[in-house]
């Protein structure tokens, strides 16, 4: 099993889904954007979200969480992504949430990951240094003195670090840029000393932080993980994240989807639907294909974290490379058949087509995870 | 038989297997297997009522029900037993299961149950591709017969057939869906010609067929007279459920996978192939395998717990075909102009065999419904688009 909803799974999503439509519609998110709001989501809602357990959804009991897993969390993400939500699940549950999960110590556990839980609580993972995704191309240094470390440095693409309460972050203690070992990962205090945060806002409406450490000290109890060894903590993390993030693309692409076919319906052109034509009609088929087999790829991704199954990381990254692949092409579909009044801010088509692009480059874009999928696969 | 739970009757169903399969047929069905061998393991098959396991038993069938059909199949799948397939058992049977008349099923249905009447279809024709409804061999009515005129292309097996199920047009003024009959005949007969077709692959498995005022018993038209059309749309259905999809059929694919072929012939240096374009469109062939396979499965899983899904019959046939055609055209290109050796000095024949099935394949996006026919289907009836 494992491609097919539970009784549980139904409800959870349909809960979700009037929740969303009701508490956070399309012109919210844009009403965010467009008030160029501090915080750049909803803190209320996502306090909301945090009484109705669904933050704590993939993490265990013993810290507060749910332990539900990912295709429960998925239902929520695809929800949440069929009406733009920008709500810090990417940011503060599966990345900055699971570093802590899989590497923090009892302490760490417990101090951060109930505050998560309810939703009082904002984590960053800063990872990325440059452009493209490649998470161990880490230049930023951690150096050891006694009981604490030094960071020096530089991140962007830090999503929501401009609210976080604590940066998780990624830094070199040994090794050079590129190689998987001499990673460590430190928790940050967002106003420590040396540490400089600058809000991006992003061409979806969303903010990321560029953060600059000048001499940053980090007790050596706020290690995540062994020192050397982060990346053992990264690549679980960076899983779950792909697949939680491919769970929020299979909404938007669900929704420009739908949106574009309702569109075929009712534009008249030449004196016909414009979905008369056969040109669209095949295209629309195609979207429809490619969102049903996205939609495969994303559930089984999910069940591979749920049953542990050590295929996980194929899965997550065949999961990912088609659901890039798949956003592109739907995001880029929407606006042409759309037309002109698709290149207009006030339909929200483009806001789809903004924000399946940023999901499509957000943790490796399509050659990065066929790349990946063909090294696991031996070749 | 219903009185034994499912689990009795797998066992009952392997041990059967064990005793009565030799091992050296337990590689699927190829067409190179050892003709005694076969031909003893499918008479026993078919004594058992397992060439066609859900029919009823009256017509010569198993008398299975769906569950114990399927447990069946599953078991002979595993030890990869060749079955009995022909286009009377996965085409015609069910057609006449569901529009023939008593006395038509009693004629029909045991001999094709136990193998012994091969029959081809008649569909196509020189200009009734696609667009099938305007097919025009005629059937006019004469007494208790038929006359038939016309002309048939793609009739797979002709040459061998003894009868075939042919749609003609009984009434020309009707609408084009409107004059069609579903009309069985003999092949032996004076009138019928065949005549080979050699594709592009060097095979000639097809043939075109000429009737000129070629009999057919007025009995022996299936359902409403000029309402053939149902049920030749019926019947392509049973075929796209046996096609399209990983059931396969009788095939000589190489053993060889796909990856490994690009692996040796491309090279690899420190674990990652050397073309770097190369990689990135095997990787990508990988994950549509894997997402047609998923998305088949969750359409069974659906199907199963009771939820409503969307029909998927036309999407799994239009990605499949493009899934088999994009692997041969891989291999093709991992080859390079090794591939292109087809006769005399130095063409190996494992390497023939993969350029034929790449000549093979371009097929699969075409019979069964076009590509196209097939995202047509999927617009109108999956996506409701205006017509």
């Amino acid at each position: 099993m494992g491609l097919t909803l539970t009784e549980d799974q139904i409800i959870l999503r349909d809960m979700a889904k009037n929740f969303f439509a009701e508490k956070s519609p399309v012109e919210r998110m844009r009403a965010l954007r467009d008030a160029r709001d501090e915080t750049g989501f909803s803190r209320e809602l996502w306090k909301e979200m945090g009484e109705l357990g669904w933050i704590a959804i993939p993490f265990p009991e013993a810290v507060g969480g749910a332990g539900m897993g990912y295709a429960a969390l998925g239902t929520v993400l695809t929800e949440c992504g069929r009406v733009l939500a920008p709500q810090p699940f990417l940011s503060t549950v599966l990345l900055g949430g699971n570093a802590v999960l899989f590497g923090g110590s009892y302490a760490l556990q417990h101090e951060l990951l109930p505050g998560v839980c309810s939703g009082d609580r904002i984590l960053s993972l800063a990872f990325q240094e440059h452009g493209r995704f490649a998470p161990y191309s880490v230049q930023t240094s951690a150096t050891r003195n006694d009981a604490s470390f030094t960071i020096n440095g530089s991140k962007q693409f830090v999503l929501d670090g401009q609210v976080a309460d604590q940066i998780v972050t990624v830094a070199r203690t040994s090794g050079s840029p590129g190689e998987r070992d001499g990673l460590s990962l430190f928790v940050v205090e967002a106003g420590a000393p040396g540490i400089a945060v600058e809000r991006t806002v992003l061409v979806d409406g969303r903010n990321a932080a560029r953060i600059t450490y000048e001499n940053v000290a980090v007790e050596a109890d706020r290690v995540l993980g062994e020192i050397d060894g982060g990346a053992d903590v990264l690549d679980p993390v960076f899983d779950r994240a792909t697949v939680g993030l491919c769970s929020e693309i299979l909404g938007s692409i669900e929704e420009a989807f739908e949106r574009t076919l309702e569109y075929l319906k009712m534009r008249e052109q030449f004196g016909v639907k414009i979905g008369t034509f056969q040109a669209l009609r095949h295209r629309a088929a195609d979207m429809f294909g490619e969102l049903e087999f996205a939609r495969s790829m994303v559930m089984d991704a999910q069940s591979a974290i749920d049953e542990e199954r050590d295929d996980l990381a194929e899965s997550a990254s065949a999961a990912k490379a088609r659901c890039s692949d798949v956003a592109d092409l739907i995001g880029g579909e929407a606006i042409q058949m759309h037309g002109g009044i698709g290149m207009t801010d006030e339909e929200e088509i483009g806001l789809f087509f903004k924000r399946l692009k940023a999901a499509e480059l957000t943790l490796g874009d399509a050659n990065y995870h066929r790349d990946r999928f063909a090294g696991l696969r031996g070749y | 038989m219903s009185t034994i739970s499912i689990e009795e009757f797998r066992q009952e169903v392997r041990s059967w297997i064990d005793e009565t399969l030799p091992s050296d047929l337990r590689v699927g069905n190829r067409k190179d297997l050892p003709k005694k061998s076969l031909s003893k393991w499918l008479k026993a098959l078919i004594e058992r009522g397992w060439g066609a396991p859900d029919w009823p038993v009256e017509y010569g069938g198993g008398g299975l029900d769906r569950q114990q059909a399927a447990v069946l199949k599953s078991e002979l799948k595993r030890v990869r037993a060749p079955f009995v397939k022909s286009f009377g058992i996965t085409m015609l049977g069910p057609t006449l299961l569901e529009f023939g008349t008593e006395e038509q099923k009693r004629e029909f249905l045991p001999p094709i149950a136990r193998n012994e009447v091969k029959w081809c279809q008649g569909y196509s024709e020189p200009g009734a591709g696609s667009d099938l409804a305007s097919l025009q061999t005629r059937a006019v009515r004469d007494g208790d017969e038929y006359i038939v005129t016309g002309q048939k292309i793609w009739t797979t097996g002709a040459d061998v057939a003894d009868w075939i199920f042919c749609l003609v047009r009984t009434d020309p003024d009707a609408s084009k869906h409107e004059g069609i009959s579903f009309l069985l005949f003999p092949m032996k007969q004076p009138g019928v010609e065949v005549s080979p077709l050699k594709l592009i692959d060097g095979s000639a498995d097809f043939s075109q067929v000429f009737f000129d005022g070629v009999r057919a018993q007025a009995k022996h038209l299936i359902g409403p007279v000029n309402g053939g059309w149902t049920i030749a749309k019926r019947l392509l259905q049973h075929e796209r459920s046996t096609d399209g999809g990983s059931e396969g059929g009788i095939t000589n694919a190489p053993k060889e996978t796909l990856v490994d072929v690009v692996k040796r012939e491309v090279g690899v240096e420190n674990g990652v192939l050397a073309d770097a374009a190369m990689r990135q469109r095997l990787a990508e062939q990988e994950i549509e395998q894997r997402a047609l396979r998923l998305t088949m499965r969750r359409a069974a899983e659906q199907a199963r717990a009771g939820q409503t899904a969307r029909d998927i019959g036309s999407l799994g046939k239009y990605r499949w075909a493009n899934m088999v055609k994009e692997e041969q055209d891989i291999a093709m290109l991992a080859f390079g102009t090794r591939g292109l050796g087809w006769d005399g000095s130095g063409v190996e024949s494992g390497q023939l065999d993969r350029t034929k099935a790449w000549l093979t394949t371009r097929a699969d996006s075409i019979w069964g419904g076009t590509n196209e026919v097939q995202l047509n289907v999927i617009a109108k009836r999956v996506l409701q688009l205006p017509e």
